[in-house]
């Protein structure tokens, strides 16, 4: 079988009056491939996920699913989609069962032919059938706005930050049931500003300010990483923030949860800077390399 | 010894037959960044209006910087600050007139605003975009200047509703500095949130299931009491008991 | 079409899930129709009249047998001179007739010219007072005048009825709040709520969709044009002399026409607010000052008169008069319908050709 992408996106950019949202970004998504789209709120994601779903035409560059074009095939390209946009896109007057077979119909078709595919995730959903979706929890909601956009069985899957808002036990739940759909052949292409979701990603796009900052399997991009990334405690954390900003040769220093990461160039000798800031006062001071995460690798690249 | 600044005894919060809160207790002291996690649906958003005197508990006692959260919920809300990710500014005033209107709101003098005002445009670097309207800050710039207008008449207590939704993560990082030089001068900071690193910020987190606090403690000793090597960890173990969705 | 239905039967549980709106949508034009039709009129009635009767005459007693007889008035009794002012003032009366001590003396055997009957009245409401002064007159003249004044007869509506009035613009009313207002309003509903991104992103034809949209709200039209018809025959007595199935056929282009309105609000709105906000601006304020529902359109300056030509709901209350209350065949109100086909036919163009399924 041939190999085709299920996305193509070249030079892509949008504008909005004098803003640019989208940057002259590119990059393609293979067959049953979990793409990541990274980055903050008005990083420009959902202005792509617009174009891509043909909502909205580009004003350079062009953007293509299954091969076909955005703006000439958007018919085509409807037919063979599924799109869950940022906002609760549900009715929220109507129960669970009602939406769901309402966007069943939207496509021409019913429940019963597709239940095999949004079984694994709608058997969580169904004990509350009668439900009007407005009545749901977060997490719920999520399950079915994703059983929606899987009813007629679409190829390629746009799913708009569906994690956001929705707390961690949720989120790594519905991460397994996009692992489930990749194994059904779905290509899906995911946004979300969770750093920590990049590892469930096959390959990932860091968007920041309508650009592309980097490209690559989560971990080739941390494997990229040139400086080495200590994890720095002590007993007076605040203080130690601003002592080893104030250092030379150490390109950055964030809190990072309990710790501190340290950001400093190859060749940075750890165990001499620890002593010299405990001869300076500092009580129990560790310091340990650690590799480089994604959100180390983010905010390396914001600063370029 | 250090002042409690929140003091929360058995409160209760039903709606119907249906028990949003139930029977929480829980003590903050002055000057502590106190983490209020939860799952979806476990009540932390009506546990936290019920604290902000903005509803009444069903039963149950609580103070917040020394008020009755039963009898005294308006003079509470002039000793608190609140900001949330869905509202925080007006888009359409500039920075200057929001920090104005706040001031009034609070009841601060035109000099002291004019005073604080100053300072805290220096302070977050902000001179230079104090008649930009601020809708067309960037959002991370946005959640810095609400943080800084949410204290600006110095409360005992600020109140944070996730604070840092969809910010990237190097802001993000910065606003949680900004919180903590807060808690360095005294004020005592609330705050949920859903990132779980953020958790790790915190002096103390108390997590909540099924309208219930399952746990509460600092985060090393939550992380040994669960046996999770991170704050996630621990967070899936207990939302994963939780029978209510 | 099982799509199509399954459209429609889910706009029909929209509007069954909102009990309150489906409520007021019903109940308002009884609402409207009964208090128009007996509360709210322009005629005057229950005016309140005292008298001051210097001397009793056999003519005095007459007058005051008429004005305590007739159905607009009723009789206080008689206060002194000095009281007259004061009692108008206290609201004890409406009006005061003072009849002069020589009343009911023939011209003739008269020695001075001065009017034998004086009437006051409170003309805080100017209206109630000219009309009341008017009927007070009359009463007064008594049989000896009333041959001198000239014979009136009104046609159509013989007893000045004002609720005959208001029911086509009731009618002109009600059917554009339903079609127009509502239907734009859930439809710009759709697109605050996120749900429109992705009806677009389907393939059906977003205009297929609308249309289902719209079947609801005409059927909820027809009910209320049952109501009202019923109620304008039967509780207002409304004589419906004319052709009742043109007065149906003219309802529902109407109806059409008030949903094509919606559809276009819909499109160049994107807030619910904002739909409404546009459909009271644009419709109702219009319908209700410029289509003659309450000012009569002979009485507006020319320039308002050439408004209102534009003005679909104008149309349609002219219609309706023709028909519910001057009983005239349908034939007649031909240019009415043909003006409210073109309308429809224009705004449903102009709606179709604005309404695309991009964002943009």
């Amino acid at each position: 079988m041939e190999e085709r992408n299920a996305i193509e996106v070249r030079e892509l950019t949008k504008r909005y009056g004098g803003v640019t949202a989208l940057d002259r970004v590119s990059f393609e998504v293979g067959c049953g491939e979990i793409f990541g789209l990274i980055g903050p709120d008005g990083a420009g994601k959902t202005s792509l996920f617009r174009i891509l779903t043909t909502l909205l035409a580009p004003d350079g560059g062009s953007a293509s699913v299954n091969g076909l074009d955005s703006v000439a095939d958007y018919r085509q390209i409807r037919r063979q989609v599924g799109y869950m946009p940022g906002r609760f896109s549900l009715y929220a007057d109507l129960s669970v069962e009602e939406n769901l077979s309402f966007f069943a119909a939207l496509f021409g078709t019913g429940i019963r032919e597709n239940y095999d595919l949004v079984a694994p995730i709608y058997s969580q959903i169904e004990p509350f059938r009668k439900r009007r979706a407005g009545k749901l929890s977060g997490g719920m909601k999520q399950k079915l706005a994703l059983c929606c956009a899987l009813i007629h069985r679409p190829s390629v899957l746009f799913l708009d930050e569906p994690t956001t808002g929705v707390d961690a036990l949720s989120r790594g739940e519905f991460w397994d049931m996009l692992d489930g759909l990749r194994r059904c052949g779905i290509s899906i292409l995911v946004s979300t500003p969770y750093m920590d979701e990049a590892g469930r990603c096959d390959r990932i796009a860091l968007i920041n300010e309508g650009r592309i900052l980097g490209i690559d399997t989560p971990q080739g991009l941390v494997d990229g990483f040139d400086e080495g990334v200590y994890e720095l405690s002590g007993d007076d954390m605040s203080g130690l923030l601003a002592r080893v900003r104030a250092e030379r040769g150490i390109s950055g220093c964030y809190p990072f949860g309990a710790v501190h990461h340290v950001v400093a160039a190859e060749g940075f000798d750890a165990v001499a800077f620890v002593a010299r800031i405990a001869a300076e006062g500092f009580s129990g001071v560790s310091m340990q390399c650690i590799g480089a995460g994604i959100e180390d690798v983010f905010i390396k690249k914001m600063g370029r | 010894m250090t002042r409690t600044v929140i003091s929360v005894r058995e409160l209760t919060k039903r709606f119907g037959d249906f028990t949003a809160v139930d029977r929480i207790s829980f003590d903050v002291r002055e000057g502590e960044i106190f983490g209020f996690l939860g799952a979806n649906g476990a009540g932390k958003t009506t546990a936290m209006r019920m604290l902000c005197g903005l509803s009444y508990p069903t039963s149950g006692s609580g103070t917040v910087d020394g008020f009755d959260i039963m009898r005294d919920g308006e003079k509470i809300k002039r000793r608190i600050g609140y900001m949330s990710q869905r509202f925080s500014l007006y888009d359409d005033l500039t920075v200057r007139e929001n920090i104005r209107l706040y001031g009034g709101i609070y009841g601060l003098g035109r000099r002291q605003t004019q005073e604080r005002m100053e300072e805290l445009l220096r302070r977050l670097d902000f001179m230079s975009e104090r008649d930009t309207l601020v809708g067309s800050l960037p959002l991370g710039w946005k959640q810095k200047l609400a943080f800084s207008v949410a204290t600006l008449h110095r409360p005992g207590v600020v109140f944070l509703d996730e604070p840092t939704g969809g910010v990237d993560p190097l802001t993000r990082r910065q606003f949680w500095e900004m919180i903590y030089e807060a808690a360095a001068g005294g004020t005592t900071v609330f705050v949920t949130t859903h990132y779980m690193d953020e958790a790790e910020y915190c002096s103390r987190v108390s997590i909540m299931a099924d309208g219930r606090i399952r746990a509460l403690d600092t985060p090393a000793a939550l992380k040994r009491e669960f046996g999770a090597a991170t704050m996630d960890d621990v967070f899936r173990k207990i939302a994963r008991e939780a029978k209510r969705i | 079409m099982k799509g199509f239905a399954s459209f429609v039967k889910k706009e029909i549980l929209h509007i069954l899930r909102d009990r309150r709106t489906m409520l007021i949508v019903l109940l308002m034009p009884a609402v409207l129709m009964l208090l128009f039709g007996f509360a709210i009129s322009t005629e005057v009635n229950n005016i309140d009249v005292a008298a001051v009767v210097p001397k009793r005459s056999e003519e005095v007693r007459k007058a005051l047998e008429r004005i305590s007889n007739n159905p607009y008035f009723t009789y206080k009794g008689t206060v002194s001179q000095m009281d007259a002012e004061s009692c108008l003032r206290s609201g004890f009366a409406d009006a005061v007739v003072v009849f002069a001590p020589d009343f009911g003396v023939p011209a003739e055997a008269r020695t001075d010219r001065r009017p034998k009957v004086q009437i006051m009245f409170d003309a805080s409401n100017s209206n109630d007072a000219q009309t009341g002064e008017w009927y007070l007159r009359g009463v007064l003249a008594g049989e000896s005048l009333a041959a001198a004044m000239p014979e009136t007869r009104m046609l159509y509506n013989p007893q000045m009825k004002s609720a005959y009035n208001f029911v086509p613009g009731i009618m002109g009313l009600i059917f554009i709040l339903i079609c127009a207002i509502m239907t734009s309003v859930s439809i710009v509903r759709e697109k605050e709520n996120g749900t429109m991104e992705v009806l677009l992103v389907s393939p059906v034809r977003p205009l297929r969709i609308i249309l289902a949209k719209m079947i609801p709200y005409f059927l909820l039209s027809c009910i209320n044009l049952a109501t009202i018809m019923l109620l304008a025959r039967f509780a207002l007595g409304m004589p419906m002399a004319g052709s009742a199935a043109g007065t149906v056929g003219l309802s529902m282009l109407y109806v059409v026409l008030a949903l094509a309105l919606g559809l276009f609000i819909s499109t160049i709105a994107d807030k619910q607010a904002t739909a409404l906000i546009i459909s009271a601006m644009l419709m109702l304020l219009p319908v209700i000052m410029l289509s003659g529902m309450i000012f009569p359109i002979e009485n507006m300056p020319e320039i308002l008169q050439f408004v209102s030509c534009f003005i679909p709901a104008r149309w349609y209350i002219d219609g309706l008069r023709k028909l519910m209350i001057e009983g005239l065949p349908f034939a007649e109100v031909m240019k009415e319908f043909l003006i409210l086909l073109a309308m429809t036919a224009a705004i449903m163009a102009m709606s179709l050709k604005k309404f695309n399924d991009k964002l943009e």
